[in-house]
């Protein structure tokens, strides 16, 4: 069988039994931890028999691994359980959700990825000249600033004092392409932001790295104009470490989408999962945490994955 | 070698100037930690120099007491995850076998998933107080800590000399401490400095969310979430800490910046 | 009369570094050097490393690595003055007019592109001529360079291919074109000993078949002086000497050139039969994970006092050997004895004594010393761990020491850093003695070092022998080496000794297939030996 085939598989394998492993991991710290659920839901004032009635009906009598068991049954048959504050289904509640915090995310790396190469090319190709110590200045700002200090900064700037975008990005169902985009600009603005800080310094190192090979130095010597030398030489071998580079900051985009929610107060699930946490509500925050964790999971797969294909030496081996 | 350029310079006054100003607190407030002293938001002023907050505290004030806390516990959790991570890490760098085997396994689980995401799993069901805090971020962040350092004290351990100390028959405590520990330094105190600044920006982005410092006590990210309505009307009081946290960062950022550009190659190269 | 193909005049080249936080620092690479080279003709570039041979070599293509400038005099490529030519005309001419051939083809070539591409990229660009001609002419080069498969090679990847046929392919790559001039930068210096040959007659009979002129730039004279009708020495960015090769080698005029010339002719006096100090007896050993055995049936002696020379390869198992012997690697089968006691198979089980009497001294001095301790405490560790000697009476023996290895006392606080190649690896000398050893392993000690620095080297290793007795178990690839240093030699070839006796009974004939091969690479320091040996001799397939 091609090498290949068989580090696919077994990245592919590995990346599902993390998965299984962070779902252990999430139930353990939300059970087996000190701290009652059940007094933390009905105060301080709660009466023992209430509180044992509520322990009864979570089911929190039951012994730990019965529970996992159970509700790793529920995921998999598509039933994430019912919220505690408020009854809800989980599942649906988190599907639109789930929608709205994909499409910040999503556009945010559509406009940012390219961004961050450009960036990474240009601080490259001037290297340490103006333009690369611009440009790694406010990279270093836009790493050292909270997410939520640009939040505010853009809804202070943008919103209330220029009143280009609104400053709560409320997106409903039913909205025009639009409307939507005008709605969720500062947030996307705000994530472009934060993450190009991060990746634009990464990419900056993999090209860097790539362009100070040797066979760059051949390609030159041979008298190619520089743009055959990137595209032709530069590029093939660029491809794995940018992917990898990307990935590992879309990662991060997972995280800064959370408070980029909270900020705007967008419907998504950064902002559903806060919610719940302040709540106690921990079927919700079980359920969360679990998908926030398949995704994280699910990118830095795709981003091995790309890696190994990427590679000639795995490709063609000797 | 005393030669810092300019930017590690400022870096290093700025840190100093709030470090200095965490540990002097109750010294240099102009006012207690919860004492009124005027009408909400009230701009700058000679008794109030940063203004009030949104009930009326003076701004200043909560801001130093604030850095306080937002500087010893982002500190308290950086000597964690410090002393946590670089401790496994050598470890199971220079035991190598299962025990590297188990210990880097474990840690691959756990950054699996982000620390934000762990961090307010744990927190959802934890009462929230600074030591719980503490703990929460220490070991998570231990994890990257463990990387660096294991992978650090690895490339050193492969290193001819610390073979010829392991011929001379020298203990393995030795080894560690006399001929890794020393080159490892540098590329340590830096990231010292990062997680730092991570510590910083989590603890104040947990207190911004509502689940980090809780009220009373203040640290900069709960005055921002206090002052968040204020933007929407033009009044940037809540903008005062994040600048706070941001400057912080930055200028620890200048500082280990240089001292990771003073790693300068050690080994020459050939000939004579 | 038409232009030399390549003159420089009074060439002059500086770099500019950056050390991060300072001011930064010029230094001056090549001062006033002056060179002509006719078409057809091959000049050898010779010097040791720092002598500026490859940053001449590139100024022939008006091109400097990093911050390298060609701040004066004239570089002139068939008339042309190329120094401070434009971006746009330099592009025309490299790969076009003027080529060349890198020290280390596997970095050289690109990872992700197959090798016939790269090969024809220089005449597709330049628009010499259409894809399928350049193919045809590369296959006609692949064929001469006696590369296997001349017509499927080239759809192989770097990788797929061994070392000493990617040198061989990035030739073609040069020749391809049909420049004026190759610049050759040392192309056979990190290939095996027996590969090193066959890549070197292959490169010349293209050189002679297509008539190119070529810069030949390396820093081993016998090599050069096969290939080369002219010779420069080079030293500190300056010419010491120049003229015809057969000049150079039999009548050279200046001191430097004469010690270059003299380069490993040192000799010494069999000695007297002593006891073995070290016996290996049916040792093999093998590596965890790997199925195969890397040593098998070893069995060698080491009288006191004496040098063996454990000659081979890379893979030839004598790294390993020396693992087992400080018990770094517990052999699965044999044993091994120190001064007639049985020495422990594992390091854990040696005594401390035992550990004191086996020192080693590695191939690369720089990191052999934790770069943090100066001199006297890498010296001075010795003396303390094996016998407690502190303060005065310590700092007095690493006097004694410095004095041993030719260095002055103001060395002692000295880093490793601040210390030049060969110094670095004295100290690691003084280090081995500070335990008075009765056995030293020497792991290519001079493999990294220049020519002239690892004479001085291996002199101080047999002053030191004769004063103090002690034995040394040689390891290198250099038979050079061998014949200088070695009292007993043992050829090994894949895990397994082929020879083994007294210097004299090993380089007598007859010899075995193998050590005729090894003993048939070494290129000796006349002109014509290439011929003689490449005459009887087949290339070896798929040599590393």
């Amino acid at each position: 069988m091609h090498p290949v085939v068989t580090l696919v598989a077994r990245r592919v394998a590995l990346g599902l039994i993390l998965l299984w492993a962070a779902s252990v991991l999430i139930f353990v710290g939300t059970t087996i931890l000190p701290g009652d659920v059940a007094q933390a839901i009905l105060g301080q004032s709660a009466t023992p028999v209430s509180l044992a009635n509520l322990r009864e009906e979570l089911g929190l009598n039951e012994p730990a691994l019965t529970r996992y068991l159970d509700w790793m049954g529920g995921v998999l048959r598509g039933d994430l359980g019912t919220a505690l504050t408020n009854g809800e289904d989980i599942a649906t509640a988190m599907g639109r959700r789930l929608g709205n915090t994909l499409l910040l995310a999503g556009v945010a790396a559509a406009i940012a990825v390219p961004l961050a190469l450009l960036l990474g090319i240009v601080a490259v190709r001037f290297r340490n000249r103006w333009p690369d110590r611009a440009i790694s200045t406010v990279t270093l700002a836009a790493i050292s600033v909270p997410e939520f200090l640009l939040g505010y900064l853009v809804i202070y700037l943008l919103a209330v004092q220029w009143r280009v975008f609104p400053s709560l990005a409320a997106v409903y169902d039913g909205m025009g392409w639009a409307e939507t985009l005008n709605a969720i600009a500062l947030p996307v603005i705000v994530l472009v932001l934060a993450v190009l800080g991060h990746m634009m310094r990464m990419t900056r190192a993999a090209i860097l790295n790539v362009m100070q090979a040797p066979y760059i130095e051949t390609a030159e010597l041979k008298g190619l104009r520089p743009i055959a030398v990137i595209a032709r030489h530069a590029f093939p071998n660029a491809v794995a470490p940018v992917v990898n580079v990307v990935t590992i900051n879309l990662a991060f985009l997972v995280v800064g989408v959370v408070v980029v929610e909270v900020v705007f107060v967008y419907p998504g699930m950064g902002q559903y999962l806060v919610d719940h946490v302040s709540k106690r509500d921990v079927p919700v925050v079980q359920a969360s945490g679990l998908v926030f964790a398949a995704v994280y999971i699910g990118l830095n797969l795709v981003a091995d994955v790309v890696s190994i294909l990427a590679n000639p030496r795995l490709r063609h081996p000797r | 070698m005393r030669r810092m350029p300019p930017s590690a310079l400022v870096g290093l006054v700025l840190t100093g100037t709030y470090f200095a100003a965490a540990l002097l607190a109750p010294w240099i407030a102009p006012y207690g930690m919860a004492e009124i002293v005027g009408d909400s938001w009230e701009p700058w002023s000679a008794t109030s120099w940063l203004g009030t907050d949104s009930i009326g505290r003076d701004l200043l004030s909560r801001m130093i007491w604030g850095g306080q806390t937002t500087i010893l516990v982002a500190a308290a959790a950086t000597a964690l995850s410090f002393t946590l991570g670089s401790i496994l890490g050598f470890t199971a760098a220079v035991q190598g076998g299962w025990v590297d085997q188990a210990l880097s396994r474990g840690v691959d689980l756990m950054m699996a998933i982000p620390s934000l995401i762990t961090a307010l799993v744990v927190l959802s069901v934890m009462p929230v107080t600074i030591p719980v805090l503490i703990v929460v971020m220490g070991v998570l962040d231990a994890t990257r800590v463990f990387r660096l350092s294991r992978a650090v004290a690895a490339d050193i351990a492969a290193m001819d000399y610390v073979e010829a100390a392991r011929l001379r028959g020298e203990r393995q405590g030795w080894i560690v401490f006399r001929e890794i520990l020393p080159n490892a330094l540098s590329p340590l105190v830096a990231e010292l400095g990062l997680r730092f600044i991570f510590a910083v920006l989590f603890i104040s982005t947990l207190s911004f969310l509502g689940l980090g410092v809780q009220p009373p006590l203040a640290d900069w990210g709960g005055i921002v979430k206090e002052n968040r309505e204020g933007i929407v009307y033009g009044i940037p009081a809540a903008l005062v800490p994040a600048v706070a946290i941001a400057t912080l960062a930055i200028s620890v950022n200048l500082v280990a910046d240089w001292v990771l550009n003073r790693t300068a190659s050690l080994k020459g190269g050939r000939g004579a | 009369m038409p232009d030399p193909v390549l003159a420089i005049d009074n060439l002059r080249i500086e770099a500019t570094t950056h050390p991060p936080g300072e001011a930064p620092r010029t230094a001056v690479l090549v001062d006033g050097v002056s060179l002509t080279l006719e078409r057809g003709r091959v000049l050898g570039l010779i010097g040791e490393s720092g002598a500026g041979k490859s940053t001449i070599g590139l100024a022939a293509m008006a091109y400097g690595r990093g911050g390298v400038r060609l701040t004066g005099g004239s570089i002139r490529l068939d008339g042309q003055e190329i120094r401070l030519a434009a971006p746009g005309a330099l592009r025309a001419l490299r790969g076009r007019r003027v080529t060349y051939v890198a020290q280390s083809a596997a970095a050289a070539f690109n990872p992700a592109k197959r090798l016939m591409d790269q090969v024809v990229e220089t005449c597709l660009t330049h628009g010499l001529a259409d894809r399928a001609t350049a193919e045809a002419r590369a296959v006609d080069l692949f064929g001469r360079l006696g590369l296997p498969d001349p017509g499927t090679i080239g759809r192989r990847y770097p990788h797929q291919v061994s070392g000493g046929q990617l040198q061989r392919v990035m030739t073609a790559m040069a020749l391809c074109p049909g420049p004026d001039l190759v610049v050759f930068d040392e192309p056979t210096t990190a290939l095996d000993v027996t590969t090193q040959i066959d890549v070197l007659a292959a490169i010349k009979g293209a050189i002679r078949g297509t008539g190119v002129a070529a810069l030949y730039i390396t820093h081993d004279l016998a090599v050069v002086a096969q290939v080369a009708d002219r010779i420069m020495v080079l030293r500190g960015g300056r010419m010491v000497e120049e003229g015809e090769t057969g000049r150079i080698i039999h009548a050279p005029r200046e001191d430097y050139t004469r010690a270059l010339v003299s380069v490993r002719s040192i000799d010494h006096a069999e000695k007297a039969e002593a006891p073995p100090v070290l016996s290996v007896r049916g040792v093999a050993a093998r590596y965890r994970g790997v199925p195969l055995d890397v040593l098998a049936d070893v069995t060698l002696d080491l009288p006191a006092g004496q040098t063996l020379a454990v000659v081979g390869e890379s893979g030839s198992g004598k790294s390993t050997l020396a693992r087992v012997v400080t018990g770094l690697l517990p052999p699965t089968r044999g044993r091994i004895a120190f001064a007639g006691r049985p020495l422990s198979p594992d390091l854990a089980g040696r005594s401390k004594d035992d550990l004191r009497e086996v020192q080693m001294i590695y191939q690369m001095a720089d990191v052999a010393m934790n770069p943090r301790q100066t001199v006297a405490t890498i010296i001075g560790r010795p003396l303390e761990f094996y016998f407690g000697l502190k303060g005065e009476a310590r700092a007095a023996r690493v006097r004694e020491l410095l004095d041993q290895i030719e260095m002055g006392q103001g060395f002692a606080d000295r880093y490793p850093a601040e210390l030049s190649g060969g110094q670095k690896q004295r100290v690691c000398i003084a280090r081995a003695l500070a335990a008075d050893p009765r056995l030293i392993l020497c792991d290519e000690p001079t493999s990294a070092l220049d020519p002239l620095v690892a004479d001085g080297i291996l002199k101080l290793l047999l002053k030191l022998q004769a004063e103090k007795g002690v034995a040394y178990l040689f390891i290198t690839h250099d038979l050079a080496t061998v014949r200088a240093i070695a009292d007993r030699i043992a050829v090994m070839h894949r895990g397994r000794i082929v020879r083994y006796g007294t210097k004299s009974d090993v380089l007598s004939p007859p010899f075995d297939a193998y050590t005729d091969r090894l003993l048939s690479s070494v290129p000796a320091m006349r002109q014509g030996w290439l011929e003689e040996v490449t005459a009887g001799r087949r290339p070896e397939a798929g040599g590393r």
